[in-house]
């Protein structure tokens, strides 16, 4: 685990992709009970105007938590955590899937030990997915 | 059709607790593909400091399905439309980490309705507490409905 000394504002996370595949979608349908068929199903996702089936907001938003969690090491360390969904995250039905991509740095050091992480996730193309992604994290 | 604003500070407490189960938090980490042993097991959880396994700091969103008929959104007078409806915005404050063994409850307020160009942004913060009355987090949720916004004059 990074210690508060250590980090300065600009530090880096270790950046880290994830694919996205038909699968996690069906997987966390069940693990959260979101079961909106606009998360497997791509006749009605297209029907209603979707470019194809989409992941769920929150499977991207706890994807990209995982820069954060994996950097502290404790997830009991995140405090706060919040992002707006500024843009869906396609996945198509094919081997690939989507890759989502998630970079973090420190942006500002609190009293108490903690700091606050902007993240950045993006999709291929470079489309950003989330905005205001930001993680409130105690360290030690 | 625009969302009816007499809903805004309602509150929504829920009629039933909800039990945080091991195997659930395992089943939420193995979804999201997260490997962690603080969420798995109870001997690394103790070894960082916590009772038992911990929950990711996303995994409160399950609340939201599991109490969803307890919603203010499934209330026919608040006029949404879900076909309309994508999430827009979401936070977590956690008073401190959801673990194993926790029996939760929420109450739910409607923050603020208010109009975002055609659309309408419908703000749900949540109180999430254990059974001994302990604050554990603090959501907020807020969803956008697309087009319903009262037509303005040009």
């Amino acid at each position: 685990m990074p210690s508060y000394a250590d980090v300065e504002v600009g530090t880096a996370l270790p950046e880290q992709s994830f694919p996205v595949q038909r699968l996690n979608l069906v997987m966390y349908c069940g693990a959260s009970g979101d079961f909106n068929i606009i998360h497997w199903n791509e006749r009605i996702a297209t029907a209603v105007g979707l470019p194809n089936v989409i992941a769920h907001g929150m499977f991207t938003m706890a994807e990209a938590g995982r820069v954060v969690t994996d950097w502290a090491g404790d997830p009991g360390a995140v405090l706060e955590y919040g992002v707006r969904f500024s843009k869906p995250v396609p996945v198509p039905d094919d081997d690939k899937g989507a890759m989502l991509t998630v970079s973090g740095r420190v942006e500002d050091k609190l009293d108490g030990n903690r700091v606050v992480v902007g993240l950045t996730a993006t999709i291929e193309g470079g489309t950003q997915v989330l905005s205001g992604a930001r993680a409130v994290v105690r360290l030690p | 059709m625009p969302l009816n604003r007499e809903f805004i500070g309602r509150e929504y407490p829920v009629k039933e607790t909800f039990e945080v189960g091991r195997e659930h938090i395992r089943q939420f980490a193995d979804a999201i593909g997260d490997r962690n042993p603080i969420y798995r097991d109870p001997e690394a959880a103790r070894a960082a400091g916590h009772p038992d396994v911990i929950a990711p700091p996303t995994f409160l969103t399950v609340l939201g399905f599991r109490f969803g008929m307890d919603s203010p959104v499934v209330d026919p007078t608040l006029g949404l439309n879900y076909a309309l409806v994508v999430h827009g915005e979401q936070r977590f404050e956690l008073h401190r980490p959801v673990r194993a063994g926790d029996v939760l409850s929420t109450v739910t307020k409607v923050a603020d309705i208010r109009d975002a160009g055609r659309n309408e942004l419908m703000t749900m913060v949540s109180e999430v507490t254990a059974a001994d009355g302990e604050r554990v987090a603090t959501t907020t949720s807020t969803l956008v409905s697309r087009g319903t916004a009262e037509p303005k004059e040009a």
